[in-house]
């Protein structure tokens, strides 16, 4: 996928007001079968298989034994004893050793990540888009899956915050799926556009955002954590730090007034000018037309309003804590 | 891809405007078309000498920041405050609104050094 079809902003605001279409067949698909699947994946994620009917899915975390992330994926429980994890491109193969290194009797585990194509199709009219291309299909409900009679699979997830599914394919027909999507009413979406949406949304990318030095309570991904399903991968840390308190947090930031915009590594300073972080994320949001970012800093830090300063080529410009999300979509379900 | 003949380029895609010993200096159409959505213009400091070459003023876009490199040597006389209200003049207007700073040259010979717009055409094919 390219950094851009046209101009950032001019997808992303396709994808805020009506529907984009993102290229995400880097994306990894490993698929977890057997009978002991549920109870070995809640030992490997961190949050709770065990609340997933056939045809749910969640977001959760592939942890170290240090309580840092390796990876953020989506786990769809497909059937009974069958799990469909969508992971991070970049991750495939490290998330794929790492979980076989672990593996349990009953449980079968295939990388299935070469055999699907995957579109994410994004904005207020992407139910009307899948509508056109499949009239005969109905849209699982929020974060569900459905095994499409085509040989397709539609999960209504995505990385924007606004309403839409991913679809997967098999690869040969990802093209023809791709171009039937376009022609319904999706406008070619890439990189940038899916950097600025779900920055805008606070969501975290791997890799910025998350790292196996840092642990998704540090990250404010407490929520899907569950520490009282028994005992998983990295849960000490996290039990931990959750009583006592993370020493870093993931700060959501924007700039107050106007400059340049922010991106990752540029420092974080305190409102004195001590500089006591940098930006693992930052852009300037085309929704809001204001600089934002996220970056770990000491808790004191990190309550909302505190004023803050970031670094750009040597010049400061004021900025404050704030909420996330940064931007709330008029149409999310 | 609008290149007017009255301009000389530098390699890196900015254009230059001679008249006497001031060079108005901004980016050419295929720079802006390339960046997209400028939304910030760094402008340099007034007084300013620099030499060919020298990062002197920054554009950004969403995507990414760039350098904008002196086409020739001299002092900064005079900055756009335009551009940095309204960036956008770098996508639309280019080669007019959208100039971001003037030199004194030191020597209107070096102009000469820089690409027309034949060559510049040439280079962005």
């Amino acid at each position: 996928m390219p950094v851009q079809y046209t101009a950032i902003i001019e997808e992303h605001t396709a994808v805020r007001t009506a529907c984009g279409i993102f290229d995400i067949s880097h994306m990894g698909q490993l698929i977890v079968t057997g009978a002991n699947a549920a109870s070995w994946l809640n030992r490997m994620l961190t949050n709770d298989v065990a609340d997933l009917g056939v045809g749910q899915g969640q977001y959760t975390l592939l942890l170290n034994e240090r309580g840092g992330v390796i990876d953020d994926l989506i786990a769809y429980r497909s059937g009974e004893a069958a799990f469909f994890l969508v992971v991070n491109a970049s991750m495939i193969d490290e998330d794929f050793a790492w979980l076989e290194g672990h593996l349990d009797d009953g449980v079968t585990l295939t990388n299935e990540s070469d055999h699907w194509a995957g579109m994410a199709v994004q904005g207020p009219k992407a139910v009307e888009v899948f509508s056109k291309v499949f009239p005969d299909e109905i849209l699982p409900p929020r974060n569900g899956i459905t095994a499409m009679a085509d040989g397709c699979i539609v999960c209504r997830t995505g990385y924007t915050g606004e309403d839409g599914f991913e679809f997967f394919s098999p690869a040969s027909e990802g093209i023809a799926y791709w171009d039937r999507f376009v022609a319904a009413g999706a406008k070619p979406c890439a990189l940038g556009s899916r950097d600025t949406l779900r920055l805008e949304m606070g969501y975290p990318l791997n890799g910025n955002d998350l790292s196996p030095d840092r642990s998704p309570i540090e990250a404010g991904l407490g929520f899907f954590c569950d520490l009282d399903k028994g005992d998983f991968m990295g849960r000490e840390t996290l039990a931990q730090q959750n009583a006592n308190g993370p020493a870093l947090r993931l700060t959501a930031i924007r700039y107050l007034d106007k400059g340049p915009p922010p991106r990752a590594h540029y420092p974080v300073a305190s409102a004195d000018g001590v500089v006591i972080g940098e930006l693992s994320s930052g852009a300037l949001s085309p929704s809001l037309m204001a600089g934002i970012g996220m970056a770990y800093l000491p808790a004191e830090f990190a309550a909302i309003g505190t004023h803050l300063q970031i670094e750009v080529r040597g010049k400061f410009f004021p900025a404050v804590v704030v909420k996330k999300p940064f931007y709330k979509p008029a149409h999310s379900i | 891809m609008n290149t007017p003949s009255n301009l000389r380029f530098a390699a890196s895609h900015e254009w230059v405007r001679l008249d006497g010993d001031i060079a108005t200096v901004g980016i050419s159409d295929h720079a802006q078309a390339e960046l997209t959505d400028v939304v910030f213009v760094e402008l340099p400091a007034m007084g300013r000498s620099v030499d060919a070459g020298d990062p002197t003023a920054v554009v950004e876009s969403v995507k990414a920041a760039s350098d904008i490199y002196a086409p020739i040597g001299g002092e900064v006389v005079e900055v756009n405050p335009e551009v940095e209200a309204d960036p956008s003049l770098v996508n639309t207007d280019p080669y007019g609104k959208g100039w971001i700073f003037k030199l004194q040259v030191k020597s209107a010979a070096d102009v000469d050094t820089l690409m027309d717009a034949a060559a510049y055409e040439a280079q962005i094919g």
